[in-house]
């Protein structure tokens, strides 16, 4: 027999557990921290290779404080917002047609097929070469990424769209305007979003190579910078601004996405 | 019933091509359906029922043979269907979905948005209407695919199966609710199922259709007045006498249609 008084116990342990799964999810990456640090002082590690977290955080303090990390930030950001907004727009654009017309896909199909898997790394000296040495360059390397990843799954998204939904517009005499903007847009956005998350990743990953060459300032300069100059903490500094920014951008998006998309089940 | 045709059907035939072969889904079916008629269909799987509801709703072309619908009202769509399945846009509200067809035929906002929130009332979703989807039961979201078509007030409804994916109680239920909103005006129905229950209970007459490719088999007439009761009805003589006729016909066909396999 289960009692009220044997169920609540069995709430209440089971409340306990989750309490206990939550700690070990909060302490682990401080004992990690707590590892390094004394495996530092017991010189394990070699603090000229690996630091250790107190000299990061030591590091890490002036960078702030003197604002020199914050307008750093704020280069990237920017970089990878124009980047990703000049990316996931034409790929949006073009994805919904693509998914759309067959005359479109059939036309521009080949194309993208064939361009999709150059590395976006690879085309970088010819997007120096092209673009120059501004901003244009870092932005276009960025947007080019983003692009690709988004058009592909917008695409796929309009084509998985549930034939019934189709049929459902047809019977109701749909004209082609309405038939995109009551079924295919709405049934290929969490396609798009997921384009969009993708892309976010991808943006990450190019802002650090973009950085790399011919630039002056931004959060991959300073680990390029760091790398010249030995400077291993500002190296790690950089790392925890580039986690940061990630965390950031995919929190935005799942924001947007729940804004957006109201309807889909979590 | 004021008799006056509505649907004509005239040796209508459908192949579909599936690389070298053809697979004949319909062979000269000949057919007519009344005003305010509620019209079952019932046959073996394959034999083309969907088939031929969809030629009905103008989403497949026949390859020979005609369609002709006898539409009266201008501005007022001649069909509306009822998919089989899960087919309410889950990204749009209750209320949204029902007004769908209104919505398409430019009706303003306030205008359709009463309408759709009447026809919610009729089956008691009123509650949900801001709701989406995908916080509905099944029981619910048919309901709210039964509204959607009634809402739109087309000249004749097709329904494939409605109630085919819902359990015992709920289909009760359904086939009740649609009864009695039936029953209100007399909309002109082809009603697919494969339960003679079904097609009993809710239809004036029943064509029964031949294993695929499907062809017409009998129509029946089915005496039973209005309104019905579909717990009393179930042990009524004439219910449990054509029960059995039909079931008589489609036993030949089921087993020709397993035969074929």
């Amino acid at each position: 027999m289960n009692t009220t008084e044997e169920r609540l116990s069995q709430n209440r342990a089971s409340l306990g557990k989750e309490f206990w799964l939550k700690t070990f999810s909060f302490l682990s990456p401080l004992f990690l921290l707590f590892l390094w640090e004394a495996l530092a002082a017991l010189k394990l590690v070699d603090v000229r290779l690996f630091s250790s977290p107190s000299r990061i955080f030591k590091t890490l303090i002036p960078l702030v404080l003197s604002g020199e990390l914050i307008y750093h930030t704020l280069i990237s950001t920017m970089r990878i917002a124009l980047g990703f907004l000049a990316g996931a727009i034409p790929g949006v654009a073009l994805g919904l047609s693509m998914g759309l017309f067959p005359s479109v896909r059939a036309l521009l199909m080949p194309l993208v097929a064939v361009t999709f898997p150059i590395p976006k790394l690879a085309i970088m000296p010819l997007i120096l070469i092209v673009f120059g040495l501004g901003e244009s360059s870092k932005i276009f390397t960025i947007a080019i990424g983003v692009f690709y990843l988004v058009l592909i799954n917008t695409m796929a998204g309009v084509l998985n769209i549930d034939p019934i939904y189709i049929d459902v517009a047809k019977s109701f005499k749909a004209s082609r305007i309405q038939f995109y903007t009551t079924v295919a847009f709405p049934g290929a956005l969490p396609m798009i979003f997921a384009g969009l998350k993708l892309g976010m990743g991808t943006a990450l990953l190019l802002i650090v190579a973009a950085e790399l060459s011919a630039a002056k300032a931004g959060v991959g300069w300073m680990i390029w910078r760091a790398y010249d100059m030995f400077d291993i903490e500002r190296m790690f500094c950089s790392l925890i601004v580039l986690a940061f920014l990630g965390f950031v951008f995919s929190y935005l998006l799942d924001f947007l996405e729940k804004i957006v998309i109201p309807w889909k089940k979590r | 019933m004021n008799g006056a045709e509505k649907i004509r059907v005239e040796n209508l035939t459908k192949f579909f091509i599936n690389g070298k072969t053809a697979v004949s889904a319909l062979e000269n079916v000949n057919l007519t359906v009344n005003d305010g008629e509620f019209l079952c269909v019932v046959g073996p799987s394959g034999c083309g029922k969907t088939t031929m509801l969809r030629i009905l709703a103008g989403l497949e072309k026949p390859t020979s043979g005609r369609v002709h619908i006898n539409a009266k009202a201008a501005g007022v769509p001649s069909t509306a269907v009822v998919f089989q399945g899960d087919s309410i846009f889950p990204w749009m509200r209750v209320v949204e979905n029902v007004e769908y067809g209104l919505k398409l035929r430019g009706v303003p906002l306030k205008e359709r948005r009463a309408v759709a929130m009447e026809h919610l009332k009729k089956m008691g979703l009123e509650r949900f209407a801001y709701l989406y989807p995908y916080q509905l039961s099944g029981g619910m979201k048919q309901r709210v695919n039964v509204a959607r078509a009634f809402a739109c007030d087309p000249e004749i409804l097709l329904m494939d199966e409605p109630f085919g994916a819902l359990d015992e109680q709920n289909r009760l239920l359904l086939q009740q609710e649609l009864l009695r909103i039936w029953e209100e005006n007399c909309k002109t129905t082809v009603f697919i199922t494969h339960s003679i229950d079904e097609a009993l209970l809710l239809g004036d007459k029943i064509l029964v259709m031949t294993a695929q490719p499907g062809k017409v088999k009998a129509l029946l007439d089915v005496k039973i007045p209005r309104p019905r009761d579909i717990i009393l009805i179930k042990s009524s003589p004439v219910f449990i006498e054509l029960y059995k006729e039909i079931w008589d016909l489609l036993k030949e066909e089921v087993l020709k249609a397993r035969n074929i396999k």
